[in-house]
């Protein structure tokens, strides 16, 4: 069987992407922050795994107003970079795992009953390519097979936490159904607390970040929970994001061990955050 | 109708309502993604504003780069920032502009810790 092997919470700020296609990693505003997702690189590189599966939400570039999928599972053999207004950003085409996105379909519909839209043709944007390259660096083509999921979360209402919290462990049965023997690493990404838009553009609430990360590690059903509205007011209308991160952790069963984690205030106009995950609990290691 | 989100200050909360009155609006800023649009916009922007459907305050704050008024009338932040890369901004620009202060004051403020949830914008 396949298996779910970790999972990365990770911020998509696409001035980060910006920074690594500029090499600008070095400059005094970036070197702190590229510092401290050292240790995430080398964990991918430790862990290697076959097959990533990142949940992340489209910023009007595959998706717009037209036609908003609440839930879309990419399908597709490969996914390249979207042009969001600037060009492509110059990172490898994602190969695809159709085998295994069609499985994960038929499962999560039929056996858990979760309305997906299913994807065959979708550019990926900074939400998902962004996490890439925070965890791979710049690497001729990504070391692994990419299935994405897209979340809405900018069209109000998101789906709920608990929908998300669910939808991942439904995942986490679909995968470990699935005959072949690939080793899957979810991704959650989006967040942390932001704000984009307004005149309460610049918000930052690291106190709601790091209580985020604490109940996402040992309490999720209670995370789950948490309105959209407390979302809003205190992560900010952007922060809404990290419901995505409920997806991630419903994918890697009951208990987790803390691996990693970062925050770093600010990249661009972002509360940036990382946390690595894996199945089991601590005492099991 | 009133929702658990309306008392959030300095916030729109793109909901239903929003997406109906923004939805011409929202489209027209995605249309910016194709260079053949973006010249066609900037050849002669009446000419262009007169293929979408929008609403007379939506044209003005269109033409006057209002980011807070785009908002209001139903703007989208991730599609009117289409409009403001066509401008040559940054999201601190735009962010700066809709909070009522400069850009420099702006990457201060997030370099400092960014702007605390109880604000409602102009200088943290």
């Amino acid at each position: 069987m396949a298996r779910i092997v970790g999972g990365v919470g990770t911020s998509h700020v696409p001035a980060v992407g910006a920074a690594i296609d500029n090499g600008r990693q070095g400059e005094a505003y970036w070197a702190p922050y590229f510092a401290k997702t050292e240790p995430a690189r080398a964990w991918m590189a430790e862990t290697k795994p076959d097959v990533c599966l990142v949940v992340y939400n489209d910023h009007a570039d595959a998706f717009s107003l037209e036609i908003i999928p609440t839930f879309a599972l990419g399908v597709a053999p490969r996914f390249p970079p979207a042009d969001e207004g600037y060009g492509p950003r110059r990172v490898p085409v994602a190969e695809g795992h159709p085998e295994l996105a069609w499985h994960l379909a038929e499962r999560l519909i039929l056996d858990d009953e979760f309305d997906l839209t299913i994807v065959n043709d979708m550019p990926i944007d900074h939400g998902c390519t962004v996490p890439l390259s925070v965890t791979c660096g710049q690497p001729e083509a990504w070391p692994f097979r990419v299935i994405p999921l897209c979340v809405n979360v900018i069209q109000y209402p998101p789906p709920t936490g608990r929908r998300c919290l669910a939808l991942g462990r439904a995942i986490r049965r679909a995968v470990e159904s699935w005959p072949g023997d690939e080793r899957v690493v979810v991704f959650g990404t989006g967040g942390m607390s932001h704000q984009l838009q307004g005149e309460r553009a610049g918000l930052v609430n690291l106190p709601f970040d790091t209580a985020f990360m604490d109940a996402l590690v040992a309490d999720p059903d209670a995370q789950a929970q948490v309105p959209h509205a407390t979302y809003l007011r205190e992560a900010g209308s952007e922060g809404i994001e990290l419901v995505m991160w409920l997806i991630m952790r419903g994918a890697l069963g009951d208990a987790v061990t803390e691996r990693y984690r970062l925050n770093h205030v600010p990249t661009s106009n972002t509360s940036n955050g990382l946390i690595i995950l894996e199945s089991g609990p601590p005492a099991d290691r | 109708m009133n929702r658990d989100y309306d008392d959030i200050p300095g916030t729109y909360v793109f909901d239903g309502e929003h997406s109906r009155k923004g939805y011409a609006l929202n489209m027209f800023c995605l249309s910016l993604n194709q260079a053949a649009n973006r010249e066609a916009f900037a050849a002669d922007p009446d000419a262009y504003l007169d293929r979408w459907d929008l609403t007379p305050d939506q044209r003005r704050a269109v033409r006057e780069r209002n980011w807070l008024e785009l908002l209001r009338l139903g703007g989208n932040i991730y599609y009117t920032f289409k409009l403001a890369i066509v401008d040559g901004l940054t999201m601190q620009d735009v962010g700066a502009a809709m909070s009522g202060i400069t850009t420099e004051e702006f990457s201060a403020m997030m370099i400092a810790g960014g702007r605390p949830p109880t604000s409602s914008g102009g200088r943290p």
